[in-house]
């Protein structure tokens, strides 16, 4: 009983460990099957077959490319951490600036950044620049938001029992405030790349001479579809990368805070 | 090196959005050096308050605080504070949570980074004090509330403060625990000798703890009776169940269910 028992424990943590890899892949299967089922037209969906035909085809320009929308991703997502830590501290450290900046950032969250992309190509001209500065614009938000939560929600008793001692605010700040945010701050940032990633790829659909987006556009014309799917796939397998890379740098940096509740009396 | 902690006729309003609420009214308290005072009263009745006017977060609108002969006019800086809760940075060892007020308070911060090792030395033995030898380099959710609650007295007193400002510290802890810190309090206190203000909800333990209990009345706040507990010293926590400890506790309670009715 016993020996059949933690047989099956075994087994589920093995399953477990392995379920995504076997949930994507029998994803993939099942496609390939409806498509060859109901012989479904290439042209309205590739099936993974051939999408993988075309990724082997049109390795080089998918990596060439590829490369451009990570670069451009991450040039914009750096430009939004640094403005956006910058930001946040700037909103988080004084009630008036919060409450006079609020309104006006929301404001600036609703409006589609999509709908912001030909003004930048008027501006900058096509190429890689609209593309970086669109996912500059589209990624900050969160990050300010949550830096400015973090500072926001300090205990008013540390506060005091610092300023008791003669802290100044930049004291309070460097000792108590900016260590605090770090947990809000790594948690934003994988929200923020993958924010990022969608404005990049975005702005080169609309105007670019490289990048993922640019290469989607153009195989769509040419009526590519197998190569515009694998540029699908390119784009999820970078999602991924970079998601993954990000919540690892926020369950490394910032391990005592998923340990303790930030309130104390655990 | 004489003189007191002294509240005279202090009136205190707090501005909100609705209109002023009148915290403290002609409050007078008087703490001798060395004394360990307990502010009792019904809850909302500016205790709290009375805590930021003595360290100097909020100044009143008319009377004046003098502490040990100087008039409080800003942050006091020669108070330690300590409150329910432990407040503990989750991202700093123990020793380091102790060690922060002497990164910010004078004479300390200026030479803290040159005298690290002297202060780590101090840091050790207060902690030795209160019973957290060995758990300077642990992180403060691997310690207990009580334990926490340890830490959180360390830092208040490692500055050296004259006076210690307590807003219900053992409030969120369990009864054992509670009497335990009582007596850890009690043995800091006669060992190195500040002076302490202690607001609490408690009555027990402000008998068992105080030289002096104030009762305040429901706000706006002022003293109503100041009562002299004159158990003698050393006590011990067998006290609690002696008959004038007891009387002591009901005389206060029947004082508070007047003022509250009031």
């Amino acid at each position: 009983m016993t020996a059949h028992a933690s047989l099956g424990v075994a087994m589920n943590i093995t399953l477990e460990r392995f379920s995504p890899w076997l949930f994507t892949i029998g994803m993939f299967v099942l496609w390939e099957l409806v498509c060859r089922i109901f012989n479904i037209d290439t042209f309205v969906l590739p099936a993974p077959v051939q999408i993988f035909q075309a990724i082997g085809q049109y390795a080089l320009p998918l990596a060439k490319n590829s490369f451009v929308t990570l670069w451009t991703t991450l040039a914009g997502f750096a430009l939004a951490v640094a403005f956006g830590i910058v930001l946040g501290i700037i909103v988080g450290w004084s009630r008036t600036i919060y409450r006079g900046l609020y309104p006006v950032m929301i404001g600036f969250n609703s409006i589609p950044k999509v709908a912001v992309v030909p003004i930048l190509i008027i501006w900058f001209g096509i190429g890689v620049v609209p593309a970086v500065l669109t996912a500059f614009l589209i990624s900050f938000f969160p990050i300010v938001v949550n830096v400015a939560t973090g500072l926001a929600t300090m205990e008013p008793e540390l506060e005091d029992v610092l300023r008791a001692l003669g802290a100044r605010k930049l004291d309070i700040m460097l000792k108590v405030g900016i260590p605090r945010t770090q947990p809000y701050l790594f948690g934003s940032l994988k929200i923020a790349i993958t924010l990022a990633f969608v404005g990049a790829v975005m702005s080169e659909t609309i105007g670019a001479n490289s990048g993922l987006g640019h290469l989607m556009v153009q195989a769509g014309s040419n009526f590519q579809m197998p190569l515009v799917f694998a540029c699908l796939m390119a784009l999820a397998v970078e999602g991924i990368v970079m998601y993954a890379v990000f919540a690892y740098v926020e369950a490394y940096f910032t391990g005592w805070a998923f340990r303790s509740s930030m309130s104390a009396a655990a | 090196m004489t003189g007191s902690v002294d509240i005279g006729n202090v009136t205190l309003t707090y501005r909100g959005a609705g209109g002023g609420v009148l915290a403290l009214k002609d409050t007078r308290l008087n703490v001798r050096r060395g004394e360990f005072a307990a502010v009792v009263g019904p809850s909302g009745c500016g205790k709290s308050s009375l805590m930021k006017l003595v360290t100097g977060l909020v100044s009143p609108d008319s009377g004046e605080i003098v502490i040990f002969g100087d008039k409080v006019r800003g942050p006091v800086k020669i108070a330690g504070m300590a409150f329910q809760n432990p407040n503990l940075l989750p991202w700093r060892k123990v020793i380091n949570n102790v060690l922060l007020p002497l990164e910010i308070v004078e004479p300390h911060r200026r030479k803290f980074r040159r005298e690290k090792a002297h202060y780590r030395e101090q840091a050790e033995a207060l902690l030795k004090t209160v019973g957290l030898e060995g758990f300077s380099e642990r992180f403060p959710w691997e310690l207990s509330g009580g334990m926490q609650q340890r830490v959180s007295l360390c830092r208040a007193l490692i500055h050296q403060p004259t006076l210690l400002m307590l807003d219900e510290p053992f409030a969120a802890l369990d009864a054992f625990t509670r009497e335990e810190l009582w007596c850890v309090l009690r043995d800091l206190w006669q060992k190195l000798g500040f002076t302490v203000i202690l607001v609490t909800h408690d009555l027990r333990e402000a008998t068992f703890l105080a030289d002096n209990i104030h009762v305040m009345s429901a706000r706006p706040g002022h003293i109503v009776l100041t009562k002299r507990i004159d158990l003698p010293r050393p006590r011990d926590l067998d006290i609690c169940f002696e008959p004038h400890f007891t009387d002591i506790v009901h005389e206060l309670r029947a004082k508070i269910a007047e003022v509250r009715k009031a």
